[in-house]
């Protein structure tokens, strides 16, 4: 007698089809309705916003009149943010993820560092804030220089670059490193020249993420004070400065004031927007690029 | 029962009752000497009183079934096996005469007296010029000249030269499985080393790629001692002058491979080349 009876087979397979397409469908559902929500937002921030991007708007200072307005002190602001940023978390989280991956012993130590680096990576970003407030603010007296924003948003994105980094030499093949010790390499040779850039590709994804995840904040700036005043622009890291997210923040809220300041915030969301996705597409095509074939 | 046997300088004592290498005589000098070895991953012995002593300018053959420990001990000899934590040793393994267990014997001089050749072939994901560049660059050489030559003369000793002189620049992942190992072999070639330790070097290529490296390794045995971890008995058989016999992490039977294939004195050892079992 044989186990998987042909007939009963034949009965259950109409209702084994069914189950089957209906999942197909609900899972479609709830990927059309994302897509609809993502969209519906665009094109409200695009009707409000792009008929007042100009290069005037791009290129102008910031000014209480809603038709003479400009972002180009944010511009710089997030500029200078990401000066501070990309270096900081690049070389901490990448010598963070070396040492706990490479060199710590996996034991107790380990992997208590380990659970609080993830836990870090969900704390809300506003306590971040205050961190800095305290730290580079007031403590390191700072004041709410473009440093201090940055170390502050630092902070905040290093966990995530920490945790990538070290995924990315996690996927190292072993066999690559047994090759290279194999020759008499010392451990720093064998991570300097074999892992570090079989990592990169990774690293270098995972670190621009942070980036992008770092210019929208903007809860923590707020705490330490960064303002939209009609400020110069920032020269450099010194300087006080003012920040993309910052400017749609203030404008918002002053929105019931005058209501241009509704269209000059959409406007800049827009411009917000497109350097992000420029900054994802970088990630995307790197990740691509260096499609890893071992 | 005991007896001595000279080998080269040395006088070692082998008890035959308990199956221990049995008599291997020879004037050979001796690359590596192995006494009393254990050797625990945590709390699995994996490796137990091993004697053994490997011969200069000779293949020794490691054969045994799965999980017997033949890979284990071929990295105990370059001590890669300590790249695994829990990894304890005890009894003492000489090369030339030098005791290479403990910490004043540096690894990166040990491995690089001490090639190795990996099962599966794995070169860097880099040119063929920088794989086998590497080694002497790490190795301190910088001038351009001296690394050319070497890049020239390792893949000629590896016979693998005349297929790949003219995309020497291309990523090597272009090459066959095949040609990967040959150039694994010419890569290791590249630190000049004594001894070239492979472990299965063949079970991941086809029977052509396979008959092109045992080839390889007779020509190389004119300058090198080979041993070499095989699963394959015919292989050990072609190539192979000695044979050791691992079962249960012990050296069952150690001889020439002749006698080991013709006339072995242990039961287990006929069983496993007959292929009763394994
Ligand atoms: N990294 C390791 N950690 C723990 N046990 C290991 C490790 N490598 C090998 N072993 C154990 O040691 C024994 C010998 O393994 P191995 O030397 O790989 O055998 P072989 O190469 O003969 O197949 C096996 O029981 C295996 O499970
Ligand atoms: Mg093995």
């Amino acid at each position: 007698m044989k186990y998987v009876d042909v007939t009963q087979v034949q009965k259950r397979m109409n209702g084994r089809i069914l189950k089957n397409n209906s999942f197909k469908v609900l899972f479609l559902l709830a990927t059309i309705f994302g897509l609809i929500v993502l969209g519906v937002l665009i094109a409200q921030v695009l009707t409000d916003g792009l008929s007042w991007i100009n290069w005037d708007f791009i290129s102008g200072k910031l000014s209480t009149d809603a038709n003479r307005a400009g972002i180009m002190g944010a511009i710089l602001g997030t500029f200078w943010v990401m000066v501070v940023v990309a270096p900081v978390t690049l070389i901490i989280g990448i010598g963070s993820a070396i040492y706990l991956e490479l060199y710590a012993k996996k034991g107790r130590v380990q992997s208590f560092i380990q659970t609080n680096i993830a836990n870090l990576a969900g704390v809300p970003s506003i306590v971040y804030g205050i961190l800095g407030l305290t730290i580079f603010v007031r403590a390191l007296d700072f004041g709410n220089i473009v440093l201090a924003g940055g170390l502050t948003l630092s902070l905040l994105v290093l966990p995530i670059v920490i945790v990538a980094a070290q995924e990315a030499i996690r996927s190292v093949p072993q066999h690559l490193s047994e090759a290279s010790y194999g020759m008499g390499a010392t451990k720093w040779q064998t991570i300097k020249n074999i892992i570090l850039p079989a990592a990169l590709p990774g690293i270098l994804t995972g670190a621009i993420l942070a980036l992008s995840r770092a210019i929208g904040e903007t809860a923590p700036l707020t705490v330490i004070g960064i303002p939209a005043l009609l400020i110069p622009f920032p020269g450099g890291i010194f300087d006080k400065f003012t920040a993309l997210p910052m400017q749609i923040y203030y404008w918002t809220l002053d929105s019931s004031l005058v209501e241009e300041y509704a269209n000059l915030a959409a406007a800049t969301i827009v411009v917000l927007l497109l350097l992000l996705f420029i900054l994802n597409s970088t990630a995307i095509i790197i990740r691509n690029k260096f499609q890893q074939r071992y | 029962m005991s007896v001595s046997i000279a080998k080269g300088n040395t006088n070692v004592k082998i008890d035959t009752t308990v199956m221990q290498p049995t008599a291997v005589n020879s004037d050979k000098k001796v690359v590596f000497d192995t006494k009393d070895l254990n050797l625990w991953y945590g709390d699995t012995h994996a490796l137990k009183d091993i004697n053994l002593p490997i011969y200069e300018k000779e293949v020794t053959a490691i054969i045994g079934p799965s999980g017997c420990g033949k890979s284990t001990y071929l990295k105990t000899l370059n001590r890669m096996v300590e790249l695994v934590p829990s990894v304890r040793t005890s009894g003492v393994i000489t090369y030339n005469g030098r005791e290479i267990l403990s910490k004043s014997f540096k690894v990166e001089e040990l491995r690089t007296r001490v090639g190795m050749v990996f099962q599966k072939p794995n070169p860097f994901p880099k040119s063929i010029y920088d794989n086998i560049a590497y080694g002497p660059k790490i190795h301190g050489i910088r001038n351009k000249k001296i690394i050319d030559e070497i890049v020239e003369k390792s893949l000629r000793g590896a016979y693998i030269w005349d297929e790949v002189k003219d995309r020497l620049k291309e990523n090597a992942y272009g090459l066959s499985g095949g040609q990967q190992q040959r150039l694994c072999i010419a890569r290791t070639l590249a630190i000049e080393p004594d001894v070239i330790l492979m472990d299965e070097p063949t079970s991941a290529l086809d029977p052509k790629s396979t008959h092109k490296i045992e080839d390889l390794i007779q020509e190389l045995k004119q300058d090198y001692s080979i041993v070499i971890v095989t699963h394959n008995m015919q292989q050990a058989a072609r190539i192979s002058d000695r044979t050791a016999f691992f079962l249960n992490g012990e050296v069952v039977e150690y001889d020439h491979t002749d006698t080991i294939f013709t006339n072995p004195s242990d039961m287990r050892t006929e069983d496993y080349i007959s292929g009763r079992f394994g």
